[in-house]
């Protein structure tokens, strides 16, 4: 369990560092809205590694704890931004407290033939039986399908994270929880880092109509650097380095399209963040929205290749 | 004994105001004023049975001892466990349902403001089923601002309550609630209560615009 206190050690000083800069900025440039806004998503992170840390120390169940909760808040907030009528409050009630809890269930059981079709096949033939009850037809494949929606994005794909501890590679047994710290690290890392090279070098816009945040600049250094990173990794996890490389590259760019994709629904809803509970950052889907879009993939890739 | 009813009164206060707020994720955005101890009409769109919980939930705990809902006294007195949460839980104000008993309906409200507490006050008068976001206003608030000129009375649009709790249902959907509480309103010199209700009603519209 070095490795694990190593790379705590290390996200640790990376905190401390970022810390000193945000600081620093605020001393010597004053306040203003990005400074301010830079120091609260840090001290955020501060907070949010804490709670991996923990839940970590608790292993399988500490992850799908964890992972339960994000989802629960991620579909809280997905939802709420989703107009449903009354008639859909049956299909709702099952999203909330069947689906949900029925998902981390069978993580827990390990029980891939039925976590891995549960919500894209019976859930999403028990939605709209369920909707139809309500005898209501305006809009009902919309409303059928955002509920769907809903449920893939901030249930499914998010619990493929913890459903990296069910999977059994050869020579690295006991150490599946560096596949979540690697997966984590690495997203949101480029993220992070996508921000920084948008803030500092980012000119030109690359979707300006569906986030006008995100930059040719940030992006590339963001990816790139973010790839180098998950390279360097690549002792904690079972790949090689050039292995490691080339995932890295696949899950940022996954996640650099789910943080695009998350964006363009929340545009059409008219609001700029999902949530407000993570203080900087917005709701829990506006943090995890790339995570949704590369970990069911890098779950397939790991347990196609090496599990 | 009425020290233990109290302490149970009290208790039952807190957990309700814990469980409201835990489902609906509420947050309170004091927009257009602060909360604070001037004496106020809080009046808000009335979407469910657990709106008027919300709404004292989400006030300062020293304001919430001040601050009485208004509530239909049939639907409040009929079984005992009622009476108790609308009198020493919410120490509401009970009135008649317009129209029958003789004599002022607003009577107890009056009493209330006289008294110097503030109130939760629904001027739909019923509860919004219908697909429109706002019924037309009854007369009772004008009469209350008539009779109190100080009286400042404070818009609150209440969000996606109707989907926490839909009409008949009883197990709550953890939908996330927001609480808009707008800028004072006071009756003007020489205002018709058509024109004062009408202001009231836009004002309270114009805050279901708001998307913060």
């Amino acid at each position: 369990m070095s490795q694990t206190m190593w790379l705590f050690a290390g996200i640790g000083l990376l905190l401390v560092l970022a810390t000193l800069i945000g600081r620093l900025l605020a001393w010597r440039k004053g306040r203003n809205a990005v400074i301010d806004n830079l120091n609260a998503r840090i001290n955020a992170w501060w907070v949010m590694v804490l709670t991996i840390g923990i839940a970590f120390m608790f292993g399988l169940y500490g992850v799908i704890l964890l992972f339960f909760l994000v989802s629960f808040y991620a579909l809280r907030e997905f939802l709420t931004l989703t107009p449903t009528r009354d008639g859909d409050y049956l299909a709702l009630v099952a999203a909330f407290y069947f689906a949900l809890p029925a998902q981390y269930l069978l993580i827990g059981l390990q029980w891939y033939g039925m976590f891995s079709i549960l919500i894209p096949v019976y859930v999403f033939l028990l939605m709209p039986i369920l909707s139809s009850f309500g005898g209501d037809t305006t809009h009902y494949l919309e409303r059928t399908a955002k509920v769907q929606w809903g449920l893939m994005i901030a249930v499914y794909c998010v619990s493929t994270v913890p459903a990296l501890m069910t999977l059994k590679v050869e020579g690295f047994e006991g150490h599946n929880l560096m596949l979540i710290a690697w997966l984590i690290l690495v997203v949101q890392l480029s993220d992070v880092l996508q921000y920084c090279c948008g803030k500092l070098f980012g000119k030109r816009k690359v979707a300006p109509k569906l986030s006008p945040s995100k930059t040719i600049e940030g992006l590339l250094g963001g990816v790139l650097l973010a790839t180098m990173v998950g390279a360097g990794l690549y002792w904690i996890t079972p790949f090689s380095p050039w292995q490691a490389a080339l995932i890295a590259l696949l899950v940022n760019l996954l996640g650099f399209a789910g943080g695009l994709v998350m964006s363009t629904i929340k545009r059409d809803r008219g609001v700029k963040d999902w949530g407000h509970m993570i203080e900087g950052h917005g709701g829990m889907l506006d943090r995890i929205d790339s995570v949704c879009f590369a970990a069911p993939v890098f779950f397939h890739v790991v347990r196609y290749w090496w599990a | 004994m009425n020290t233990l009813t109290g302490w149970v009164a009290e208790l039952t206060a807190k957990c309700i105001t814990l469980a409201a707020r835990l489902i609906t994720g509420t947050r309170a955005l004091w927009l257009g004023c602060n909360p604070n101890h001037n004496q106020r009409l809080y009046f808000a769109n009335h979407r469910s049975h657990v709106d008027f919980v919300l709404l004292w939930a989400s006030l300062p705990a020293l304001l919430r001892k001040r601050t009485r809902p208004v509530a239909g006294a049939e639907y409040w007195q009929n079984t005992a466990l009622k009476r108790f949460i609308s009198q020493r839980v919410f120490n509401a104000v009970l009135v008649p349902r317009g129209g029958r008993g003789k004599g002022n309906p607003l009577a107890p409200v009056q009493q209330a403001l006289a008294d110097g507490d503030s109130l939760i006050f629904f001027p739909e008068g019923t509860r919004n089923l219908s697909e429109s976001p706002l019924l037309p206003f009854k007369s009772g608030i004008y009469h209350l601002a008539h009779a109190h000129p100080d009286l400042e009375l404070i818009p609150v649009w209440i969000t996606n309550l109707n989907r926490v709790m839909p009409k008949g249902r009883y197990l709550p959907l953890p939908l996330l609630s927001t609480l808009h509480f707008g800028a004072p309103i006071k009756l003007q010199d020489e205002e018709t209560k058509m024109e004062f209700l009408e202001r009231l009603r836009l004002a309270l519209l114009d805050m279901s615009r708001e998307d913060v």
